[in-house]
């Protein structure tokens, strides 16, 4: 019997460093402010946790439902229904390739190769060992027309072929 | 007809409902089970499980029976070979993840996917032995709460209840697709008065109460309507048996009451019930030393005390004697010109409003009958009361340990065990707890409800109304009743409130009685 | 434009004028090819009257259900007790779309523009711009836009808000993006209530698609009968359309073409055809969610909402996937249904376990472990699948399962009688 199958790697309690102090209070203000209820400030809110810590873990989740009013267990809810969030923490670039039909046709898959390769992290979603990559197959990125796109962190990088892929890798430290 | 009626047919069989009735609901009152899962009337709809689809005429898809409001005309089949086969294929994908847990799974014989498996669907799966069946590991979410994921069949019952229903939202679904499972957060888990509830509303055996765990088969269990004597609130209840033993407590629906629900303060309330260590036969006081002796030899000890008795008489009464031996314990000292103090004492502990119900908590007042004490004379100044018994003619006790130490006068006790204290008692009468006697309380908002007999008394023991009826006939106060219906008329003859009520009246659902809503 | 190519002589460049100048992004930019023109003169005309011409102009949901956008304002209550809302859908994850992210990327200001209108149309005062998360580009460049018309002054009291995703294809579904918005699972609602009488917030909403609000301004400015007279072939389908051709054609990209135009031409003409020494063997004409057409049909095939239906499939989002004769169907169609097995919210039975059951009978084939009974069952489960579930995700992961075995059952065939080398290990 397991009492947290699913709790995400611990950060003790004397460890943690709220998210939420006076700068990122006031951004978050803002964003409270186009919407009706604070509760649909919850993915923006994620948003910049995710942002300032790179990943969001069971006391972030807590630390968000406290500034919200909303609790704990239903930001979790929320955290683990959307793919982009991470729940543990992920390699210093965060590699996402599209693999659906379109660009499945087009020669994904032996881009990811390419990249698991070239990466270092041979495994997908694992971490390469000097902590630098972590690559993830995704689905449908909505650049059919340019396959295969890369998502290296926030840089969305088309037409990308085997051929391409150590030239990318080289460009990040 | 009302204007508000509007009349649909289904399976043929036409019913008129209130505008806005669903039609799953509307389908009940024509006589149809439309199987489903997540729908559940003390719950948001969800219309999610898929499983309640119905043909309606003049439609081209099939609809979910919880999601749509019954219509004018409406022509509704629940058996047509569309509705049947969308109801099976249901089936067959919820069981391709669902293990073949029935073996040790206590929700063996009351399951809801065993039942409508049964009676639609298919005989054996299509699902490949080859792919190994979703996996998770057991969660222990709470204090009485196992969840088992590889049961679970995601109908989102115990999410809204605790949402919706408790309004404190501790459960979610985690995650997406066939990779879901119902979540807590570590930091919060499921811990909540009323928490219990979700293994009742949990149709399969996936959320499981740990105090039940592989006690008992439900085939193995004898159901009886009772009422809770764990506070005033007076929720319904079925007392599960097992043999003679009280196994588990469950909320038996009242739309009045509890509607659906009731607390873990209740739910594990019934322990007591099974004590061992009971009086089990009338004893007297015979050098120095109490014996078991015989019901009549006994009834003639304590007329001959109460015959002769003259002065203060003080009647120490438990708040969870059922309204029937209140009553008859009193009358035993009409007329005679006694100076009569009748008392009771309540514990009190810490209220749990379930916030999503208007009017439903766990009382303060743990106990189930202290209105009826109250409209049947007996007051709440329980020291005074103890006090007085010091120098009493006669004490009667009824099943309540804290009494005085010492009494000058005659101490007869009657009751479930017998307490250190009542080793002086002149006579011990033994009777039958809640569980085994019919009866009825009245709880804290003056709601006279019935509960019906669970188990048989241990040894001689019997209802303590009829102890007191007994004794009333020996006394020269007229016949003595047969019933425990009989005892309640006369009950509602002599106290105003109740007048015009009977136990044929009140069934198991109560009825007010004319008295004021307590504050 | 065949962006990233050249526009093509066939082509009807409306919405893709400007595709490929950085100058069109800018406000001032805009402004100088007319941009804002349109708004000026939705503002000075009743929502009423907006409303009417759009519903004249023909113009049609873009994002795959093609409901008329006209009679879908009009359900919005025409007196307003409550804050009326609405929400563009920038969601795009239909695999074989990739037609908003341009009109984002290089028009953003014709994507606000439409908004504004739209939302005096509907008598909005709030304006959420869902974008997926993975658009980081268009979410960059989209905010920069709003700032920069905003700060001109260009939608007065209306308040539009970029809102994230963070990575679910049904947060595409209009109910499920209402749900998004408000802080929520990305689960879709049960209807009736629709969005027009309870939507995002309980308030009267509408949800249109990117491309859709992007055609509004020329609407306006050319006049619906001019837009309506742009048709093809059925007059219920009028209008240009951004079609995203993408898989084995020479040149995948976004092509605008009138509707009506023969899909015929699409693939051949404008994209440039077949690789070398390849034949067409399938297209998805709609995205991945609509029936595959074999070659036969794909070459007689008209594109607009009728001409497609015809052929039995639908014109959906638009997104084009064409397959040449090298093309593994069997796994192409495993990998679709693998991506709605990922993308299922779990909500309704059918389809949180049918799209992964449905995955696990393809991969199996595709190991070499297949039976005959297979297709039967796998034909089976998409029907159990179909017209029953709160949302269409379930009859989605059907369709290609049953026009692919319909078309092309001998491939699976071949992975069954073994004939094929396995291509999965168990």
């Amino acid at each position: 019997m397991s009492a947290g199958a699913h709790s995400s790697p611990s950060v003790g309690p004397e460890e943690y460093q709220p998210v939420f102090t006076e700068q990122m209070l006031e951004q978050l203000q803002e964003i409270l402010a186009r919407y009706p209820t604070k509760q649909a400030a919850l993915l923006p809110a994620l948003w910049l946790v995710q942002r300032a810590r790179g990943w969001i873990s069971d006391r972030h989740m807590a630390e968000v439902a406290e500034v919200l009013g909303l609790t704990p267990a239903y930001v979790k809810g929320v955290v683990t229904f959307y793919t982009m969030y991470h729940q543990h923490p992920v390699g210093r670039h965060f590699v996402q390739v599209c693999t659906t039909s379109p660009c499945n046709i087009c020669g994904a898959e032996a881009v990811v190769q390419a990249l698991l390769t070239a990466t270092g992290a041979k495994e997908l979603g694992a971490t390469s060992p000097d902590g630098k990559w972590t690559v993830i197959e995704v689905e449908c990125l909505g650049a059919c027309g340019f396959a295969t796109p890369v998502l290296v962190d926030d840089d969305f990088i088309e037409s990308v072929t085997p051929e391409k892929v150590p030239e990318i890798v080289r460009k990040y430290k | 007809m009302s204007d508000d009626l509007i009349t649909l047919t289904i399976d043929g069989v036409p019913v008129s409902v209130a505008k806005g009735t669903l039609v799953i609901e509307a389908a009940k009152q024509a006589g149809v089970l439309v199987p489903h899962y997540c729908y559940h009337p003390g719950l948001p709809v969800a219309g999610v499980c898929r499983m309640c689809l119905v043909e309606i005429e003049k439609q081209p898809k099939l609809a979910v029976a919880c999601a749509i409001q019954a219509a004018e005309g409406m022509v509704v089949n629940t058996q047509s070979a569309a509705a049947k086969s969308a109801r099976t294929s249901v089936l067959e994908f919820l069981l391709i993840n669902h293990p073949l847990d029935c073996p040790i799974c206590d929700q063996a014989g009351e399951c809801e996917l065993q039942d409508f498996t049964f009676q639609e669907g298919r005989a054996a799966t299509r699902y490949s032995p080859e792919y190994p069946k979703r996996f998770n590991p057991v969660e222990d979410f709470g204090p009485d709460v196992l969840y088992v994921p590889n049961r679970c069949i995601l109908c989102t019952r115990c999410v809204r209840f605790m949402e919706d229903v408790a309004q404190e939202p501790v459960l979610n679904v985690s995650e997406r697709g066939d990779r879901a499972y119902i979540g807590v957060h570590p930091e919060t888990r499921l811990d909540h008065p009323w928490a219990g509830n979700v293994v009742d509303l949990c149709p399969v055996g996936s959320l499981l109460s740990k105090d039940f765990l592989h006690k008992a088969r439900a085939w193995e269990l004898d159901k009886s309507a009772s009422v809770c004597t764990g506070c005033s609130q007076g929720c319904n209840v079925t007392l599960d048996t097992r043999e003679n033993v009280v196994v588990r407590v469950r909320p038996r629906p009242n739309l009045e009451v509890n509607r659906y629900f009731i607390c873990d303060h209740g739910r594990m309330n019934y322990r007591w019930m099974n004590r061992g260590d009971r009086i089990e036969a009338p004893l007297v006081q015979r050098g120095g030393e109490l014996h078991a002796t015989d019901w009549q030899d006994a009834f003639e000890r304590v007329t001959t005390v109460l015959r002769g008795a003259g002065g203060r008489v003080v009647t120490l009464v438990s708040p969870r004697a059922s309204t029937e031996a209140l009553f008859f314990a009193r009358e035993l000292f009409r007329g005679g010109g006694l100076d009569w103090t009748g008392a009771f004492q309540v514990v009190m502990g810490e209220e749990a409003p379930l916030a999503g119900v208007p009017d439903l908590a766990l009382r303060a007042e743990r106990a189930p009958n202290g209105r009826g004490a109250e409209l049947l004379g007996y007051g709440r100044e329980y020291a005074a009361a103890l006090a007085a018994a010091e120098s009493a003619a006669v004490v009667l006790v009824l099943d309540e340990p804290d009494i005085p130490v010492r009494t000058a006068g005659t101490l007869i006790y009657v009751g479930t065990v017998l307490p250190e204290r009542a080793r002086d008692a002149h006579v011990v009468l033994p009777i039958a707890n809640v569980a085994e006697e019919e009866g009825s309380f009245v709880n804290r908002d003056g709601r006279v409800q019935r509960y019906a007999q669970a188990k048989t008394a241990p040894g001689m023991a019997r209802p303590a109304w009829w102890v007191f009826s007994e004794l009333g006939a020996a006394l020269g106060q007229g016949e003595p009743v047969g019933s425990a219906a009989e005892a309640f008329e006369r009950v509602a003859q002599a106290i105003e409130p109740l007048r015009g009520l009977s136990y044929e009246q009140l069934g198991f659902g109560g009825r007010p009685a004319a008295v004021p809503a307590a504050v | 434009m065949g962006y990233p190519h050249k526009p093509h002589p066939k082509e009807t460049v409306l919405l893709s004028r400007y595709f490929g100048e950085a100058d069109a992004r800018t406000y001032k930019g805009w402004v100088k090819r007319g941009g804002y023109a349109a708004l000026e003169q939705a503002r000075a005309m009743e929502p009423a009257r907006v409303i009417d011409i759009v519903k004249e102009s023909g113009l049609r949901g873009r994002g795959g259900a093609g409901f008329p956008t006209g009679l879908k304002w009009s359900f919005m209550p025409k007196e307003k007790k409550k804050p009326h809302y609405l929400c563009v859908n920038a969601d795009e994850s239909e695999p074989g779309t990739f037609k908003d992210r341009e009109i984002m990327r290089w028009t953003p200001h014709a994507l606000l523009e439409g908004t504004a209108i739209a939302a005096h149309a509907i008598q909005a005062d709030v304006a959420y711009i869902y974008i997926r998360g993975e658009f980081t580009e268009p979410l960059a460049i989209m905010e920069k836009a709003l700032t920069d018309a905003r700060s001109a002054g260009v939608f007065g009291d209306l308040k539009i808000h970029l809102h994230r995703g963070a990575g679910a294809y049904i947060c595409g579904e209009e109910t499920a993006l209402m749900n998004s918005i408000e802080g929520k699972r990305g689960n879709p609602r049960i209807k009736p209530p629709f969005p027009a009488a309870a939507g995002v917030f309980g308030m009267p909403t509408t949800i249109n698609n990117v491309e859709t609000l992007a055609a509004v301004p020329p609407i306006l400015t050319k006049g619906a009968a001019w837009y309506k007279s742009l048709s093809l072939s059925s007059p219920k389908s009028t209008g240009t359309k951004l079609f995203s051709v993408c898989g084995h054609v020479q040149q995948p990209g976004n092509y605008e073409v009138t509707l009506g135009f023969p899909l015929k031409d699409l693939v051949y003409e404008l994209c440039g055809g077949m690789r070398p020494g390849r034949t067409l063997k399938a297209c998805i004409p709609g995205g991945s969610s609509v029936p595959i057409l074999d070659r036969a049909e794909t070459e007689s095939c008209l594109l607009d909402y009728e001409g497609v239906v015809e052929r039995g499939s639908m014109l959906g989002s638009g997104g084009v996937i064409v397959f040449d004769d090298s093309a593994d169907m069997v796994y192409q169609i495993m990998r679709l249904a693998r991506f709605y097995a990922h993308e299922s919210c779990a909500q309704c039975t059918q389809c949180r376990e049918g799209t992964a059951w449905t995955t696990k009978i393809l991969e199996r084939i595709l190991a070499g472990q297949g039976k005959p009974a297979d297709l039967d069952l796998l034909l089976d489960l998409a029907e159990n699948m179909t017209g029953k579930t709160i949302c269409v995700l379930s009859d989605s992961c059907a369709a290609p399962v049953v026009s692919g075995i319909k078309k092309f059952r001998s491939e699976f065939e071949e992975y069954i009688a073994g004939r094929r080398q396995p291509v999965l290990v168990a």
